[in-house]
């Protein structure tokens, strides 16, 4: 149970921020209160932040229904999955929303976020719809890359969220070249590259960071240590678990995964510490309750009670709520109404999805250039030379 | 060199399956009215491309090591004369000044001045932040050139040499060329890969590598090859403005070419080919260090008494047919001469590409003379027997036009 405060309290215990009888799906009640983290930080060649972390009944609010509309979303993909609408690969997110969620408190959309293939949630966490979530996933029209790029390949550009790839490890270089850029348009703005376990033993990672050192690129790296690489547990893959030292003279923070306060925090610090003296690395220790994919049933190699342990003990939306009963920011029955309405959105939006059209045929052939200077081309061949230079 | 010769009774097995794509290609719309000057037939030309059917000015310099004047400049007497690794950097230089947004990337590019020179006090004068140093870490700072790329920036990133981008093949591959595909489109990547390649001076397997061929399936990107100072600067700044990835390929053996090209700024269109001879019996397609030594050949030949036209292909990816299709439905005739590896490389693609457009067209079997499918050894006569020689361009042409 998190240890509470509030700054502005000099009152009674049964103090309450805001009324009881109207209805407060969405608290506007911005007043900081301060909350202490599960545990404290681990850091390595830095000082690490504090455990108390300034927030408010309408940030913890919003963190209980961005997570919960997450957690809907993912099991909901499931079971397309299941009924053959969504094919070929799907990787699931829930138990790690926190991560997302906590990222997207202490970020603005002018910093970049890019991740590997289990990118459903931090595109919602970025501004994406749910619309656009599952016409990708069925490939469809409405899909947030028009059907063409699939589970692994969400992109959204205007609120710089830069994919959504599926070969493990290359989007940290690509991470740190967007860091690049930022410094080289002088931005002041982050970019976070989101990788694995699994990928933390790529090489390209390592060159990567040393680059974002000698460079003092802003970039932050950050692990998400859900402790198994597809089927392989990560004592059985890495010499050296402690992912967040493997910067060397890079600084490093562990931090709770499945606590999003504990992520806003971190993630703030972060940010904050690349912006003065260059990359970091953060490891998030979370947990994924589905398997690595759709395909794998993610019982071979952990046992059940480990994935309920974790479901009972350390679920992020679970401490949320908590956390909200205790301060009495809403009780059982208005978390649970969020819930339904939360399950009713995503069950509109896959209504929708589904309505939506597959890609025209000559989309095959769109997007592979860009139609603005040189070729407009079908591939390697082609009967006519058509060129339009830019004006000089 | 019996050996050699591989292209006779093969080439025409390559036949066209039958594909859905040339039914859309028939969809052509007309050529577009806004075509701007930069075609190759207007004032502003190559060298060579003055050449009429009459005066015969070849190109007497035939391999590249030789820094000789150019011939046949018989053009204006205004413009400069400068090296091909002078001819890049001007272009690079002038392109870093006309936009900020164009930095360059990898090793020894900035303090060192480039392995090759082309980017010769680029850092002096622009600056750390956009001539940069790499580590030897190619696979990330391609990786970083491609998402610096992502949000807007142009970054040129050089390989050392076209082998270590081996290193980086998943980047350019499944990032540079397919990020505009699978974001539908919101992510252009105006990206410019760079770097020499081809067979040197005995160099050793692992620095003689082609590898236009690995890269010609990749689809996103385009490929273009340069072999004069005049295109080198043309198809440089090209690819520096162009919104799409461009791989540019340059050749170690070419960069002391010496040549006179215009004051003015140009550009060289990044699809279209050079019409470096023009002829009447024989098609001859070339690009980069080939063309000096199929030039070399056509000397002999036209002693001969044959008329080839040679076409430098400049543009790999995609493959400028316009031309070679009209020259070979003048010529009937097709000769590919290539440094590229036998075995799947471009003049097989083009031959494919050939055949199933133009295939009436054709008296005879396309024959393709490509490198041998061997890792280039060190010892200097090994090496030649490698690559295409003269010699065999002149036997190939004419047992193809008997």
């Amino acid at each position: 149970m998190a240890l509470i405060s509030r700054s502005t309290s000099t009152c009674a215990p049964l103090f309450r921020p805001l009324t009881l009888f109207s209805l407060r799906h969405v608290s506007t009640d911005t007043s900081p209160i301060t909350v202490d983290t599960s545990v404290p930080f681990t850091s390595h060649n830095c000082d690490p932040p504090s455990r108390s972390v300034t927030t408010s009944t309408s940030e913890l609010l919003s963190f209980f229904r961005d997570m919960s509309l997450m957690r809907r979303m993912e099991i909901a993909a499931d079971s397309l999955y299941k009924s053959k609408l969504i094919r070929g690969f799907c990787h699931l997110y829930d138990g790690q929303e926190a991560v997302s969620v906590g990222m997207e408190a202490a970020l603005t959309k002018s910093d970049c976020i890019i991740t590997a293939y289990r990118d459903h949630c931090i595109f919602l966490g970025r501004g994406g719809s749910l619309l656009e979530v599952f016409s990708e996933l069925m490939g469809r029209q409405a899909g947030c890359s028009k059907g063409k790029g699939g589970s692994m390949h969400f992109y959204r550009k205007q609120a710089g969220f830069y994919g959504g790839h599926g070969i493990v490890g290359a989007q940290v270089p690509l991470g740190c070249g967007l860091a690049f850029a930022q410094k080289y348009s002088k931005d002041e703005a982050v970019t976070f590259a989101l990788y694995g376990d699994g990928a933390a033993n790529q090489g390209q990672l390592f060159e990567a960071l040393n680059i974002a050192a000698l460079w003092d690129l802003p970039a932050i790296l950050v692990c998400e240590n859900n402790h198994y690489g597809m089927g392989t547990a990560e004592w059985r893959a890495a010499k050296s678990p402690a992912y967040y030292k493997r910067g060397d003279y890079v600084p490093g923070l562990k931090v709770d995964g499945m606590d999003a306060l504990a992520v806003k925090q971190a993630c703030k610090f972060a940010k904050e510490h690349a912006l003065k003296n260059g990359p970091l690395i953060l490891e998030m220790d979370t947990y994924r309750y589905h398997g690595h994919s759709m395909s794998d049933p993610g019982s071979t190699y952990r046992t059940r009670d480990e994935i309920s342990g974790i479901r009972q003990e350390r679920d992020p939306i679970e401490r949320v709520r908590k956390l909200l009963l205790s301060l009495d920011v809403a009780n059982e029955k208005e978390l649970k109404d969020i819930e339904k309405e939360v399950r009713k959105e995503v069950d509109e939006a896959i209504a929708q999805a589904k309505g939506s059209p597959a890609p025209e045929p000559s989309e095959l052939f769109t997007n592979i250039y860009v139609k603005s200077f040189g070729a407009e081309a079908y591939g390697a061949d082609r009967k006519e030379v058509r060129v339009t230079l830019p004006g000089y | 060199m019996a050996a050699v010769f591989q292209a006779f009774g093969t080439a025409a097995v390559l036949l066209p399956a039958n594909d859905s794509r040339v039914r859309l290609l028939g969809s052509f719309p007309g050529r577009k009215a806004n075509v701007f000057e930069v075609r190759s037939e207007k004032k502003i030309v190559s060298d060579a491309t003055r050449v009429s059917g009459r005066g015969q000015h070849l190109i007497t310099n035939a391999v590249a090591t030789k820094a000789d004047a150019a011939a046949a400049s018989t053009g204006s007497k205004s413009g400069h004369e400068l090296l091909l690794f002078e001819a890049l950097r001007e272009g690079l230089e002038e392109e870093m000044e006309r936009d900020p947004c164009v930095c360059v990337m990898g090793e020894d590019v900035g303090h060192y001045g480039g392995s090759y020179k082309v980017t010769k006090d680029l850092a002096k004068k622009f600056g750390d932040l956009r001539v940069l140093d790499t580590p030897i870490a190619e696979n990330s700072f391609t990786g970083m050139g491609i998402g610096a790329a992502m949000t807007g920036l142009r970054p040129i990133v050089e390989g050392m040499n076209m082998g270590f981008l081996l290193l980086a093949f998943n980047q350019i591959s499944n990032n540079c060329g397919m990020l505009h595909y699978t974001s539908g489109g919101q992510f252009k990547i105006p990206i410019v890969i760079r770097g020499p390649g081809g067979v040197g001076r005995q160099l050793g397997a692992e620095h003689s590598q082609r590898l236009e061929s690995y890269f010609q399936s990749i689809p996103g990107i385009q490929m273009v090859a340069c072999s004069t100072p005049y295109n080198a600067k043309g198809l440089m700044k090209a690819a520096i403005r162009s919104e799409n990835p461009v791989i540019l390929f340059e050749h170690v053996l070419l960069y002391n070419l010496k040549e006179r090209i215009p004051d003015e700024e140009y550009i060289c269109s990044l699809e279209e080919a050079e019409m470096v001879r023009p002829g009447e019996h024989v098609t001859i397609l070339t690009y980069s260090r080939m063309r000096y030594h199929v030039m070399q050949a056509a000397k002999t030949l036209v002693n001969k008494g044959y008329d080839p036209e040679v076409i430098d292909i400049r543009s790999l990816k995609p493959f400028d047919l316009h031309t070679i299709g009209n020259s070979v439905k003048k010529t009937h005739r097709v000769l590919i001469v290539e440094e590229c590896m036998r075995t799947g490389g471009i003049g097989a693609s083009l031959t494919a590409a050939i055949t199933e457009n133009f295939h009436d067209y054709l008296d005879a079997p396309i024959v393709c003379l490509s490198s041998q499918d061997v890792p280039t050894p060190y010892a200097g006569t090994l090496e030649e027997w490698t690559v295409v020689q003269p010699a065999q361009i002149v036997t190939a042409v004419e047992q193809l036009c008997q």
